[in-house]
């Protein structure tokens, strides 16, 4: 059983990490990874917030929204899985909303290092594909969280390397018109291939 | 009549949303081994741009200022199911194959941007123009570069074989790298290499400039 969630784990970090394989939260990827300090924060806030929404919207999907899963009320014929995307989205929203209030009251250190990050994560498409990719694939409630903390940390990992990358590239003789955006694409790029080695393990 | 033709066109090539303004790139770059299915996803985000900035110019005047995202993300979430219901029933096959990429257009910077940047402070007309030229700009991009990685990948253009390959006795060997997803970070990285050469007002200067040799006499 406890290898199952490890080869699961394994897999969201390395084999289909979400910035490198599926390309989710690309613009906080690609605009904020300039310096390392700020990737980190960034990389934490992702971290924290994916593993409460991704455990959170699979328990509104199944006892909420999947088709029959109304039965408890006395609905069995009710199927509200087309208000999905709304739900998930507001769960996300609400979320990132009582996560910034809980941090400023009680941990107000962390608070300050993840400042202005925490309101753009509702938009990093990394949390939204999080929950959408666990529904897709029917994850129960324990895989959720295995999933969730597992692709936090894949899009928190190459986030960091990538401003490593980005702060020793500031320094180097990048032709006229590849500067900033285009050598940092074709950096990820690189960085993508490597990952893509990840993908011979069998688990 | 300029201003609307600017508001419409400027978007593909001056300020396109994903070579300059780096939104939108997340599906940008995972839709695009198939032209059709990229094409699908060109049209789902215009349209979906076009009415959330109509729709949120619309009522732009009675949003009150604190709980303007949450109405902004509604807007979109719902035209977004609109798109996803119609693309199960119209294309089942295609809506398959974008996954969960057709929910994330709620979360495409591109919407939500152009709702923040041009919806809350223009007219509904403007507004909804803006909405079809950003997503004619994100449109361009995205086709480009299905078509390179679809014409170098496998061989054709919209499912039509252009490049004989040799597994039907022709002589074009696919290149596997261009189906892969570095393959895209590449292709896009070169595009904005191409358009920024020819553009040359887009170009970012670097923090440090490389200093020229010292001459031997003066180390």
């Amino acid at each position: 059983m406890f290898e199952y969630y490890l080869s699961l784990f394994i897999k969201a970090v390395f084999i289909e990490n979400m910035a490198l394989v599926f390309f989710l939260g690309m613009c906080t990827f690609i605009a904020i990874s300039k310096k390392i300090e700020t990737a980190i924060g960034l990389g934490v806030a992702v971290i924290v917030v994916q593993v409460i929404t991704v455990p959170v919207n699979n328990l509104i999907f199944q006892y909420l929204l999947a088709d029959g899963a109304l039965a408890w009320a006395g609905l069995p014929e009710v199927d509200l899985s087309f208000l999905g995307f709304l739900s998930y989205i507001g769960v996300i929203a609400a979320m990132v909303q009582i996560l910034e209030m809980f941090l400023d009251k009680y941990v107000p250190a962390l608070y300050n290092t993840l400042g202005v990050f925490l309101p753009l994560i509702t938009v990093n498409c990394a949390i939204m594909g999080g929950s959408l990719f666990m529904v897709n694939r029917g994850y129960d409630f324990t895989e959720s969280v295995v999933y969730g903390i597992g692709s936090g940390l894949g899009w928190a990992l190459a986030i960091v390397v990538l401003a490593g990358i980005r702060e020793k590239l500031k320094y180097s003789d990048v032709p006229e018109g590849l500067q900033g955006l285009g050598i940092t694409f074709i950096t990820v790029g690189l960085m993508s291939l490597g990952f893509m080695s990840f993908g011979g393990i069998s688990l | 009549m300029s201003n609307v033709k600017n508001i419409l066109l400027n978007p593909i090539f001056n300020e396109n949303p994903i070579g300059l303004q780096i939104l939108g790139i997340c599906s940008a770059l995972a839709v695009t081994t198939k032209m059709s299915v990229a094409l699908v996803m060109c049209i789902a985000l215009t349209l979906v741009t076009a009415f959330s900035n109509l729709f949120i110019s619309v009522v732009r005047n009675h949003i009150p200022n604190s709980i303007r995202i949450i109405v902004q993300m509604t807007i979109i979430a719902s035209l977004v199911i609109v798109v996803d219901q119609v693309l199960g029933a119209v294309a089942y096959e295609i809506s398959k194959q974008l996954t969960v990429f057709v929910g994330l257009i709620i979360t495409n910077c591109i919407v939500m941007g152009r709702a923040e940047a041009f919806a809350m402070h223009n007219p509904p007309g403007l507004s909804f123009l803006d909405g079809i030229g950003n997503g004619l700009g994100y449109s361009a991009v995205l086709m480009m570069i299905a078509s390179i990685r679809e014409l170098f990948g496998s061989g054709s253009l919209f499912g039509f074989e252009i490049l004989t390959l040799t597994t039907n006795g022709g002589w074009y060997t696919p290149m596997g790298l261009m189906l892969l997803p570095p393959s895209a970070f590449f292709i896009i990285g070169l595009l904005i290499w191409a358009l920024r050469s020819w553009k040359t007002e887009q170009l970012e200067r670097s923090d440090y400039k490389i200093g020229g040799h010292t001459a031997l006499s003066r180390a």
